[in-house]
């Protein structure tokens, strides 16, 4: 009886697995057809030297990879990508979360700020680095400076200031920094102020009643209640600030040198330029397995935090 | 029921997976040409009024975005009946021998060359492969221009008059003094979209013909002379002459060429370096604007100064299109004398038939005047590889930019070149 039952019970265990499986069919075909396929494509491409046009291409084994671990402007260009990201995690993060403990306080027109802060993530990114290139530029036409910035600095007593913003190395990458956490700050600021809304506001009265000031506050309930938003908001701007590059080619076209260069313009030289699709998809192979390790890092980093 | 629907839904998704009909009666052109697309469609309603045959211009810009597509295109073997390849000879040549484009010689060749002789030869020469070429491409021709091009300095009349200036500069000295003189009066010099590295290759092989002549040019390219060598020194000292001088305006390094023509057009600069195309733009821009054209200022050094140009915008036939034959007849269409009058006129580009010169705009006339002057990489025998022109024209950057001497920039650059060569000799060795 009981080996009956036992049958009974695996088939409609299997029979049940095999729905829960027919669940998941459209999800893992349409994973695997538009991402572990490329991936293995791409990697598969990576191995050959190839001009994209040619119906031929030459196996070259691990010889693309060799020549990135030489290819100086591609580690520069890496670097580029990390200090950008580090100016949107400092200035950019910092931003959205003062503006967001601003905005969920109860201030006058705290809806208008809201909808004024979310303007430029909604912008496109070309819109957005044409009008910074219009701000920075430094041109000049009948003795006065054609961009506002030089324009205002010079108008308000500062024409030692006055400078040539994205045709000078030193100036170029930071501007582009900066353009970019202003641009991207708005979305950091919606998903903080969604975090601090849900904060249960009894905790903050009971803080208070104990006699916590606003610092104390905000140190022992705000920060340790928001480290899973703050978690997230930090991987979307590192994975987002590493892929940057439509605002760099808007504001500097192909770059200035190799100063404004990051791992996504290097890719489109290699692979639009240069031709060199098998040599592009080592890089950005490379690219993506340094984006995947950092996001483990990351996941670690969190997943430590939560037992703590 | 449910499984009728779950059939229903399969068919249609495998409908969906087949190839779409071609409609024999109508012809798709894929171009970048964003000035040009209205006079294309007028163009193309004629056409369809005179055949019945419909023509889409369908507009992918800017130049460097349609170039992806096209590419992307022939990768996934979905090329339009008629498109344009705006990459390198080896580019082409590559789409040639993927038996992606359609050889023409025959076509050209018919009635005694007739069609062939009504176009430029310097404007055909971009797209023709001769005997013995390098890619080993059958010889032929294997794309239509249908217009011609080249890339001269342009001057303002009006800002040379306030610095004194009452012709303009024929010799690199003499614009160098131009350079004081507008300065003097705080007029910016030179201009040009030096942000797109073409244009920078293009300044430097005008006054690498004027230094060393084209021999000693494609000896560079084959390996037998070094970048090190005093002569291609003198060829990037130009730009730190220029620099020095202050005769290049503020951010000229990073600015893409549309921000160039803007710059030219509002008065800003009295000099810009540009391509024929200008005309149609600066007319749009300021349509006031009193300019002339020139020829870059030669050094004196004993070789002629050559300009690029001659090759314009050249259309390719796809050789595996259902309408093959009616997109040949549509080209032959539309290089023909009439619809090339038109073109020129409502765009303001120099015609590729020869006959369609005799109406042209007298701006354009004056470009049209240095064609005898015109070279241009897809009729040399062997081009530099792409990446060390990468290094040449970032390298150019960085001596405007007061970051690196010429002699720097030459090392570096003949450093990639040996690289190159290494990595040859490695492959071919596997």
């Amino acid at each position: 009886m009981s080996a009956i039952t036992s049958k009974i019970f695996n088939a409609a265990y299997a029979k049940d697995k095999f729905e829960n499986f027919l669940f998941i069919v459209p999800a893992v075909l349409i994973f695997s057809i538009f991402y572990i396929y490329p991936f293995f494509d791409i990697f598969n491409l990576s191995l050959h030297e190839w001009n994209g046009i040619d119906l031929s291409r030459e196996f070259v084994g691990l010889q693309n990879f060799q020549e990135l671990i030489h290819d100086k402007v591609w580690w520069m260009s890496l670097w580029h990508a990390a200090f950008i990201t580090i100016i949107a995690l400092t200035l950019q993060n910092a931003l959205a979360f003062a503006l967001a403990l601003a905005c969920d306080r109860e201030i006058r027109m705290k809806r208008f700020y809201m909808v004024v802060f979310f303007i430029p993530p909604v912008l496109s990114e070309v819109v957005v680095g044409l009008i910074w290139q219009w701000i920075l530029n430094a041109g000049m036409q009948n003795g006065e400076h054609i961009g506002l910035l030089n324009y205002w600095l010079a108008k308000s007593g500062l024409p030692q200031l006055v400078h040539n913003w994205l045709s000078d190395p030193a100036t170029a990458l930071p501007c582009i920094a900066i353009v970019h956490s202003w641009k991207g700050f708005g979305w950091g600021f919606i998903m903080l102020l969604a975090g601090l809304r849900i904060i249960d506001r009894e905790l903050y009265e009971a803080a208070k009643v104990d006699g916590a000031g606003s610092l104390s506050i905000f140190k022992n309930v705000t920060l340790p209640m928001m480290v899973p938003v703050i978690f997230v908001v930090v991987v979307l701007t590192i994975l987002g600030s590493m892929q940057v590059f439509v605002l760099i080619l808007s504001m500097v076209g192909h770059g200035l040198v190799y100063h404004t260069e990051v791992p996504v313009t290097r890719i489109l030289v290699s692979m639009s330029e240069t031709n060199r699709f098998g040599y592009a998809c080592a890089q950005g192979v490379t690219f993506g397995v340094i984006l995947v390790m950092v996001s483990v890092v990351l996941k670690q980093i969190s997943n430590r935090m939560k037992q703590e | 029921m449910k499984r009728f629907f779950s059939l229903i839904l399969c068919l249609l998704v495998l409908a969906g997976c087949g190839q779409v009909k071609k409609d024999p009666n109508s012809i798709v052109v894929w171009h970048w040409m964003t000035d040009r697309q209205k006079a294309f469609d007028k163009l193309a309603l004629k056409y369809q009024e005179q055949t019945g045959i419909k023509v889409q211009f369908e507009l992918y810009a800017p130049s460097d975005v349609y170039s992806q597509k096209v590419v992307a295109a022939a990768q996934a073997r979905v090329l339009p009946d008629i498109f344009g390849i705006l990459d390198k000879k080896s580019i082409m040549a590559s789409f040639v021998q993927a038996g992606f484009v359609a050889d023409l010689t025959e076509e050209f060749q018919k009635d005694n060359s007739v069609w062939e002789n009504s176009i430029f030869p310097k404007a055909l020469a971009v797209n023709r492969f001769e005997e013995g070429n390098i890619q080993k491409v059958k010889p032929g021709i294997y794309g239509v221009p249908i217009d011609v091009t080249n890339v001269q300095m342009l001057y303002n009349k009006k800002l040379l008059q306030k610095a004194g200036i009452n012709n303009p500069p024929k010799t690199f000295n003499e614009f160098l003094e131009a350079a004081q003189a507008l300065k003097r009066v705080g007029v910016p010099v030179l201009v040009s979209g030096w942000g797109e590295h073409w244009l920078v290759d293009c300044f430097a092989s005008n006054y690498a013909f004027n230094i060393m002549g084209e021999e000693k040019i494609m000896a560079t390219y084959r390996g037998e002379v070094p970048y090190t060598d005093p002569d291609w020194v003198k060829v990037l000292q130009i730009f730190a002459v220029l620099r020095d001088k202050g005769a290049l305006a503020e951010g000229i390094v990073a600015k893409p060429n549309k921000y160039a023509e803007q710059d030219f057009a509002l008065e800003r600069v009295a000099f810009a370096f540009n391509g024929s195309w200008c005309v149609n733009v600066y007319h749009d821009m300021n349509p006031k604007l009193e300019y002339g054209v020139m020829l870059p200022p030669a050094t004196d050094a004993q070789f002629p100064l050559k300009i690029w140009g001659g090759a314009g915008s050249s259309f390719m036939v796809n050789n595996t299109s259902q309408v093959k034959d009616k997109a040949v007849a549509f080209l032959k269409w539309i290089t023909a004398k009439e619809q090339q009058v038109f073109l020129s006129e409502e765009t303001k580009n120099l015609p590729a038939n020869r006959e369609a010169l005799s109406s042209l705009p007298a701006i354009l006339s004056e470009f049209a005047g240095a064609m005898d002057n015109t070279t241009h990489p897809k009729v040399w025998p062997i081009n530099e590889t792409p990446l060390v022109s990468e290094a040449f024209d970032k390298g150019i950057q960085s001596i405007i930019i007061g970051e690196k001497t010429p002699q720097d920039v030459a090392q570096e650059v003949q450093q990639v070149k040996e690289y190159g060569f290494k990595k040859a000799k490695r492959v071919t060795t596997q």
